[in-house]
Protein backbone atom coordinates (compact mmCIF):
# COMPACT_ATOMS: atom_id res chain seq x y z
CA UNK A 1 0.00 0.00 0.00
CA UNK A 2 1.25 3.53 -0.80
CA UNK A 3 1.49 6.06 1.89
CA UNK A 4 0.45 8.91 2.63
CA UNK A 5 -3.37 7.74 2.25
CA UNK A 6 -5.50 10.42 0.72
CA UNK A 7 -7.44 12.31 3.77
CA UNK A 8 -10.71 12.42 1.79
CA UNK A 9 -10.37 9.00 0.51
CA UNK A 10 -12.90 6.30 1.57
CA UNK A 11 -9.74 4.73 3.67
CA UNK A 12 -8.42 7.99 4.70
CA UNK A 13 -12.33 8.98 6.23
CA UNK A 14 -12.40 5.30 8.24
CA UNK A 15 -8.57 5.95 9.45
CA UNK A 16 -10.21 8.83 10.64
CA UNK A 17 -12.06 6.99 12.46
CA UNK A 18 -10.05 4.75 14.12
CA UNK A 19 -7.50 7.04 14.80
CA UNK A 20 -10.32 9.47 16.73
CA UNK A 21 -11.43 6.57 18.43
CA UNK A 22 -8.00 5.36 19.98
CA UNK A 23 -7.08 9.11 21.03
CA UNK A 24 -10.53 9.31 22.60
CA UNK A 25 -9.96 6.11 24.52
CA UNK A 26 -6.50 7.24 25.59
CA UNK A 27 -7.49 11.05 26.52
CA UNK A 28 -9.90 9.04 29.15
CA UNK A 29 -7.78 5.92 30.36
CA UNK A 30 -5.33 8.89 30.72
CA UNK A 31 -7.57 10.66 32.86
CA UNK A 32 -7.49 14.28 30.66
CA UNK A 33 -10.70 14.30 30.67
CA UNK A 34 -10.83 15.24 34.37
CA UNK A 35 -11.63 18.61 35.07
CA UNK A 36 -9.88 18.31 38.34
CA UNK A 37 -6.85 16.35 36.47
CA UNK A 38 -6.18 19.23 34.41
CA UNK A 39 -6.59 22.44 36.63
CA UNK A 40 -4.56 20.22 39.01
CA UNK A 41 -1.43 20.41 36.77
CA UNK A 42 -1.57 23.96 36.95
CA UNK A 43 -1.82 24.09 40.81
CA UNK A 44 1.34 21.67 41.37
CA UNK A 45 -0.83 19.32 42.56
CA UNK A 46 -1.33 16.45 39.46
CA UNK A 47 1.16 16.05 36.92
CA UNK A 48 -0.74 13.61 34.65
CA UNK A 49 -0.93 15.91 31.95
CA UNK A 50 2.94 16.51 31.92
CA UNK A 51 3.44 13.09 31.99
CA UNK A 52 1.47 12.20 29.22
CA UNK A 53 2.71 15.40 27.14
CA UNK A 54 6.43 14.76 27.56
CA UNK A 55 5.78 11.18 27.10
CA UNK A 56 3.71 11.59 23.73
CA UNK A 57 6.58 14.44 22.49
CA UNK A 58 9.32 11.87 23.32
CA UNK A 59 8.14 8.80 21.77
CA UNK A 60 6.35 10.66 18.88
CA UNK A 61 9.05 12.99 18.24
CA UNK A 62 11.89 10.36 17.88
CA UNK A 63 9.83 7.99 15.56
CA UNK A 64 8.67 11.10 13.62
CA UNK A 65 12.38 12.18 13.45
CA UNK A 66 13.54 8.37 12.45
CA UNK A 67 10.80 8.05 9.58
CA UNK A 68 11.69 11.13 8.58
CA UNK A 69 15.66 10.78 8.79
CA UNK A 70 14.52 7.75 6.41
CA UNK A 71 12.71 9.51 3.94
CA UNK A 72 9.54 7.79 4.65
CA UNK A 73 7.54 10.71 5.46
CA UNK A 74 5.96 13.59 3.03
CA UNK A 75 7.59 16.40 5.07
CA UNK A 76 7.22 18.43 8.44
CA UNK A 77 4.02 20.15 9.44
CA UNK A 78 5.59 23.27 11.16
CA UNK A 79 3.04 25.89 12.51
CA UNK A 80 4.09 29.16 11.97
CA UNK A 81 6.33 31.63 14.42
CA UNK A 82 4.50 34.75 15.01
CA UNK A 83 6.33 36.04 18.00
CA UNK A 84 3.03 38.13 19.14
CA UNK A 85 0.67 35.80 18.00
CA UNK A 86 2.24 32.66 19.75
CA UNK A 87 2.66 34.32 22.70
CA UNK A 88 0.03 36.28 22.82
CA UNK A 89 -2.48 32.93 21.55
CA UNK A 90 -0.66 30.94 24.12
CA UNK A 91 -1.41 33.25 27.21
CA UNK A 92 -4.63 33.40 26.07
CA UNK A 93 -5.28 29.69 25.68
CA UNK A 94 -3.72 29.33 29.09
CA UNK A 95 -6.49 31.53 30.72
CA UNK A 96 -9.33 29.68 28.79
CA UNK A 97 -7.81 26.52 29.85
CA UNK A 98 -8.07 27.18 33.81
CA UNK A 99 -10.97 29.05 33.28
CA UNK A 100 -13.01 26.08 31.10
CA UNK A 101 -11.03 23.37 32.61
CA UNK A 102 -10.04 21.29 29.26
CA UNK A 103 -8.07 22.10 25.95
CA UNK A 104 -10.44 21.78 22.64
CA UNK A 105 -9.46 18.23 22.43
CA UNK A 106 -10.17 16.84 26.22
CA UNK A 107 -13.33 18.92 26.56
CA UNK A 108 -14.42 17.20 23.42
CA UNK A 109 -13.66 13.69 25.16
CA UNK A 110 -15.03 15.59 28.42
CA UNK A 111 -18.51 15.97 26.65
CA UNK A 112 -18.54 12.25 26.16
CA UNK A 113 -18.19 11.46 29.32
CA UNK A 114 -21.21 13.15 30.45
CA UNK A 115 -19.27 16.45 31.93
CA UNK A 116 -22.62 19.21 31.31
CA UNK A 117 -19.71 22.21 31.48
CA UNK A 118 -17.65 20.88 29.19
CA UNK A 119 -20.54 20.82 26.53
CA UNK A 120 -21.47 24.59 27.50
CA UNK A 121 -17.93 25.75 26.97
CA UNK A 122 -17.70 23.88 23.91
CA UNK A 123 -20.36 26.46 22.94
CA UNK A 124 -17.94 29.02 23.61
CA UNK A 125 -15.31 27.55 21.73
CA UNK A 126 -17.87 27.77 18.49
CA UNK A 127 -18.15 31.29 19.80
CA UNK A 128 -14.81 32.02 19.87
CA UNK A 129 -13.71 30.66 16.56
CA UNK A 130 -16.94 32.86 15.14
CA UNK A 131 -15.10 36.01 16.81
CA UNK A 132 -11.59 35.31 15.65
CA UNK A 133 -13.36 34.99 12.17
CA UNK A 134 -14.57 38.49 12.19
CA UNK A 135 -11.27 39.79 14.09
CA UNK A 136 -8.74 37.72 11.80
CA UNK A 137 -8.59 41.03 9.25
CA UNK A 138 -7.09 42.73 12.31
CA UNK A 139 -5.97 40.19 14.11
CA UNK A 140 -3.68 39.29 10.90
CA UNK A 141 -2.22 43.02 9.81
CA UNK A 142 -1.22 44.46 13.38
CA UNK A 143 -0.80 40.46 15.43
CA UNK A 144 0.40 37.83 13.38
CA UNK A 145 2.77 40.03 11.26
CA UNK A 146 4.60 40.94 14.40
CA UNK A 147 7.59 38.80 14.37
CA UNK A 148 6.78 37.07 11.25
CA UNK A 149 9.55 34.44 11.41
CA UNK A 150 8.18 31.60 9.48
CA UNK A 151 8.09 28.12 9.80
CA UNK A 152 11.13 27.54 11.71
CA UNK A 153 12.32 24.32 13.98
CA UNK A 154 14.28 24.99 16.94
CA UNK A 155 17.58 23.41 14.72
CA UNK A 156 17.28 25.74 11.86
CA UNK A 157 17.03 28.41 14.18
CA UNK A 158 19.75 27.49 16.71
CA UNK A 159 22.18 25.75 14.63
CA UNK A 160 22.27 23.08 17.22
CA UNK A 161 20.89 19.23 15.38
CA UNK A 162 17.77 17.39 16.18
CA UNK A 163 19.62 14.49 18.00
CA UNK A 164 21.50 17.11 20.31
CA UNK A 165 17.61 18.50 21.48
CA UNK A 166 16.06 14.60 22.11
CA UNK A 167 19.29 13.95 23.88
CA UNK A 168 18.41 17.40 26.30
CA UNK A 169 14.61 16.33 26.08
CA UNK A 170 15.31 13.22 27.34
CA UNK A 171 17.74 13.30 29.92
CA UNK A 172 15.42 16.89 30.90
CA UNK A 173 12.06 14.98 31.69
CA UNK A 174 13.91 11.24 33.04
CA UNK A 175 14.97 13.96 35.82
CA UNK A 176 11.85 15.44 36.03
CA UNK A 177 9.88 12.62 36.31
CA UNK A 178 12.19 11.43 38.80
CA UNK A 179 11.74 14.30 40.97
CA UNK A 180 7.54 13.82 40.23
CA UNK A 181 7.80 11.00 41.21
CA UNK A 182 9.62 11.20 44.50
CA UNK A 183 7.47 14.33 45.23
CA UNK A 184 4.15 12.26 44.71
CA UNK A 185 5.36 9.23 47.03
CA UNK A 186 6.79 11.87 49.80
CA UNK A 187 3.06 13.22 49.70
CA UNK A 188 0.91 9.50 49.83
CA UNK B 1 -23.67 -3.96 31.57
CA UNK B 2 -24.45 -5.93 28.74
CA UNK B 3 -22.64 -3.74 25.89
CA UNK B 4 -19.71 -3.89 28.60
CA UNK B 5 -19.87 -7.57 29.15
CA UNK B 6 -20.25 -8.13 25.35
CA UNK B 7 -17.27 -6.28 24.22
CA UNK B 8 -14.58 -7.52 27.16
CA UNK B 9 -15.88 -11.14 26.79
CA UNK B 10 -13.27 -12.10 24.85
CA UNK B 11 -10.38 -10.85 26.94
CA UNK B 12 -11.93 -12.42 30.33
CA UNK B 13 -10.57 -16.06 30.78
CA UNK B 14 -13.54 -17.95 33.41
CA UNK B 15 -11.47 -17.12 36.37
CA UNK B 16 -11.12 -13.32 36.42
CA UNK B 17 -13.11 -10.81 37.46
CA UNK B 18 -14.73 -8.16 35.22
CA UNK B 19 -12.74 -5.02 35.41
CA UNK B 20 -8.98 -6.57 35.72
CA UNK B 21 -9.45 -8.23 32.84
CA UNK B 22 -10.39 -5.97 30.40
CA UNK B 23 -7.97 -3.16 29.58
CA UNK B 24 -10.88 -1.09 28.53
CA UNK B 25 -12.57 -1.62 31.72
CA UNK B 26 -9.80 0.04 34.17
CA UNK B 27 -10.84 3.10 35.40
CA UNK B 28 -7.57 4.76 34.14
CA UNK B 29 -3.71 3.65 32.45
CA UNK B 30 -0.44 4.51 33.50
CA UNK B 31 0.09 7.91 32.28
CA UNK B 32 3.60 6.92 30.30
CA UNK B 33 1.72 4.37 28.78
CA UNK B 34 -1.09 7.02 27.59
CA UNK B 35 1.89 8.97 26.81
CA UNK B 36 3.46 6.42 24.46
CA UNK B 37 0.31 5.41 23.30
CA UNK B 38 -0.10 9.06 21.80
CA UNK B 39 3.40 8.91 20.92
CA UNK B 40 3.13 6.34 18.87
CA UNK B 41 -0.47 7.43 17.21
CA UNK B 42 1.63 10.61 16.23
CA UNK B 43 3.67 7.99 14.05
CA UNK B 44 0.52 6.52 12.39
CA UNK B 45 -1.01 10.23 11.71
CA UNK B 46 2.18 10.95 10.38
CA UNK B 47 2.68 7.84 8.17
CA UNK B 48 -0.59 6.41 6.94
CA UNK B 49 -2.32 9.85 6.27
CA UNK B 50 0.32 12.61 6.78
CA UNK B 51 -2.11 14.56 8.90
CA UNK B 52 -0.81 15.80 12.25
CA UNK B 53 -3.07 15.25 14.87
CA UNK B 54 -5.18 18.78 16.11
CA UNK B 55 -8.86 20.01 17.25
CA UNK B 56 -8.73 23.41 17.21
CA UNK B 57 -9.51 24.17 13.33
CA UNK B 58 -12.06 21.91 13.32
CA UNK B 59 -13.57 23.59 16.00
CA UNK B 60 -13.53 26.47 14.07
CA UNK B 61 -14.90 24.79 11.02
CA UNK B 62 -18.08 24.48 13.42
CA UNK B 63 -18.23 27.58 14.19
CA UNK B 64 -17.84 28.77 10.36
CA UNK B 65 -21.15 26.41 10.30
CA UNK B 66 -22.81 27.81 13.04
CA UNK B 67 -22.22 31.35 11.63
CA UNK B 68 -23.56 30.10 8.37
CA UNK B 69 -27.09 29.53 10.06
CA UNK B 70 -27.53 33.21 10.37
CA UNK B 71 -25.84 35.01 7.77
CA UNK B 72 -25.68 32.34 5.22
CA UNK B 73 -22.67 30.18 3.32
CA UNK B 74 -21.75 32.57 0.90
CA UNK B 75 -21.16 35.00 3.87
CA UNK B 76 -18.79 32.71 5.65
CA UNK B 77 -17.08 31.97 2.51
CA UNK B 78 -16.35 35.40 1.82
CA UNK B 79 -14.99 35.21 4.93
CA UNK B 80 -10.84 36.07 4.67
CA UNK B 81 -10.47 33.23 7.75
CA UNK B 82 -12.92 30.74 6.48
CA UNK B 83 -12.22 31.03 3.08
CA UNK B 84 -8.38 28.71 4.29
CA UNK B 85 -10.42 26.59 6.36
CA UNK B 86 -13.43 25.88 4.62
CA UNK B 87 -16.35 24.45 6.95
CA UNK B 88 -16.99 20.99 5.56
CA UNK B 89 -17.68 17.37 6.43
CA UNK B 90 -14.27 15.97 6.52
CA UNK B 91 -11.54 13.58 7.89
CA UNK B 92 -11.28 16.04 10.53
CA UNK B 93 -14.77 16.12 11.57
CA UNK B 94 -14.74 12.33 11.57
CA UNK B 95 -11.63 12.65 14.19
CA UNK B 96 -13.62 14.65 16.46
CA UNK B 97 -16.50 12.92 16.51
CA UNK B 98 -14.77 9.76 17.21
CA UNK B 99 -12.87 11.30 19.70
CA UNK B 100 -15.95 11.86 21.56
CA UNK B 101 -17.01 8.17 20.55
CA UNK B 102 -13.74 6.64 22.24
CA UNK B 103 -14.15 8.67 25.31
CA UNK B 104 -17.66 7.71 25.66
CA UNK B 105 -16.58 4.22 25.23
CA UNK B 106 -13.64 4.29 27.41
CA UNK B 107 -15.94 6.17 30.44
CA UNK B 108 -19.35 3.59 29.55
CA UNK B 109 -17.20 0.05 29.89
CA UNK B 110 -15.32 1.75 33.24
CA UNK B 111 -18.16 2.52 34.79
CA UNK B 112 -16.76 5.97 34.65
CA UNK B 113 -19.77 8.14 33.12
CA UNK B 114 -21.62 10.62 34.99
CA UNK B 115 -22.86 13.72 34.19
CA UNK B 116 -20.87 16.68 35.85
CA UNK B 117 -22.01 20.04 36.58
CA UNK B 118 -19.72 21.33 38.99
CA UNK B 119 -16.54 19.59 39.71
CA UNK B 120 -15.12 19.08 43.13
CA UNK B 121 -11.67 21.81 42.52
CA UNK B 122 -14.42 24.39 41.14
CA UNK B 123 -16.99 23.94 44.14
CA UNK B 124 -14.17 23.80 46.66
CA UNK B 125 -12.72 27.28 45.29
CA UNK B 126 -16.00 28.87 43.56
CA UNK B 127 -19.13 27.43 45.02
CA UNK B 128 -21.97 25.47 44.07
CA UNK B 129 -23.14 27.82 42.01
CA UNK B 130 -24.37 25.84 38.58
CA UNK B 131 -25.29 28.97 36.54
CA UNK B 132 -21.61 30.55 37.53
CA UNK B 133 -19.64 27.41 36.76
CA UNK B 134 -21.38 27.12 33.15
CA UNK B 135 -21.09 30.90 32.85
CA UNK B 136 -16.98 30.97 33.28
CA UNK B 137 -16.87 27.47 31.00
CA UNK B 138 -18.54 29.35 28.48
CA UNK B 139 -16.14 32.19 28.70
CA UNK B 140 -13.09 30.27 29.12
CA UNK B 141 -14.31 27.94 25.82
CA UNK B 142 -14.36 31.45 24.12
CA UNK B 143 -11.31 32.39 25.57
CA UNK B 144 -9.45 29.04 24.63
CA UNK B 145 -10.54 28.79 21.28
CA UNK B 146 -9.87 32.42 20.16
CA UNK B 147 -6.39 32.18 21.78
CA UNK B 148 -6.02 28.65 19.97
CA UNK B 149 -6.25 30.23 16.64
CA UNK B 150 -4.49 33.44 17.24
CA UNK B 151 -1.31 31.27 17.99
CA UNK B 152 -2.47 28.30 15.50
CA UNK B 153 -2.85 25.36 17.63
CA UNK B 154 -3.72 23.67 20.18
CA UNK B 155 -2.57 21.08 22.80
CA UNK B 156 -3.36 18.44 20.28
CA UNK B 157 -1.35 20.76 16.99
CA UNK B 158 1.03 22.76 19.18
CA UNK B 159 1.24 20.74 22.24
CA UNK B 160 1.66 17.82 21.04
CA UNK B 161 2.52 17.99 17.31
CA UNK B 162 3.87 20.58 17.01
CA UNK B 163 6.99 20.06 19.55
CA UNK B 164 7.52 16.91 18.98
CA UNK B 165 8.85 18.05 15.41
CA UNK B 166 10.82 20.69 17.53
CA UNK B 167 8.72 23.99 16.27
CA UNK B 168 9.55 27.09 17.15
CA UNK B 169 6.14 28.32 17.44
CA UNK B 170 4.84 25.27 19.29
CA UNK B 171 7.53 25.19 22.04
CA UNK B 172 6.96 28.75 22.68
CA UNK B 173 3.26 28.12 22.89
CA UNK B 174 3.49 25.25 25.24
CA UNK B 175 5.74 27.53 27.97
CA UNK B 176 3.63 30.78 27.32
CA UNK B 177 0.72 28.54 28.16
CA UNK B 178 1.78 26.92 30.73
CA UNK B 179 3.50 30.40 32.41
CA UNK B 180 -0.08 32.27 32.12
CA UNK B 181 -2.56 28.84 33.10
CA UNK B 182 0.22 28.79 36.60
CA UNK B 183 -1.25 32.65 36.82
CA UNK B 184 -4.94 31.97 36.15
CA UNK B 185 -5.43 28.94 38.36
CA UNK B 186 -3.67 31.03 40.89
CA UNK B 187 -6.66 33.69 41.10
CA UNK B 188 -9.02 31.37 40.71
CA UNK B 189 -8.04 28.50 43.03
CA UNK B 190 -7.18 31.01 45.96
CA UNK B 191 -9.39 29.56 48.62
CA UNK B 192 -7.29 29.09 51.27
CA UNK B 193 -9.30 26.60 53.51
CA UNK B 194 -10.37 24.38 50.47
CA UNK B 195 -9.37 20.94 50.78
CA UNK B 196 -8.67 19.85 47.75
Amino acid sequence: MNFPISTSSTAGLLLAGLFGLIFGVLLHKGRVSDYNVIVNLFRFRDFTVLKIMLTAILVGGIGVGLMMSADMLEGWHIKEMNVLGVILGGVLFGIGMVLYGYCPGTGVAAIATGSIHALVGFLGMIVGGVLYAITYGWVKSSILSVGALGKVRLSTATGIPDPVWWVALVAISLVLFRALNRRESAAR
Amino acid sequence: MRIREYLCVMQNSPSCKLGTCCILQSKSWNPFLVGAGMGVLSWAVFLVVNNPLGMSTEISKFSGWFASLFVGVEKVTANDYWSGTKPSFSYHTIFLIATAAGALLSSTLSGTFTFEKIPAVWAAHQGKSVAKRMIVSFVGGVVILYGARMAGGCTSGHGISGTLQLAVSSWVFFIAMFASGIVTAAIVFRNRNANV
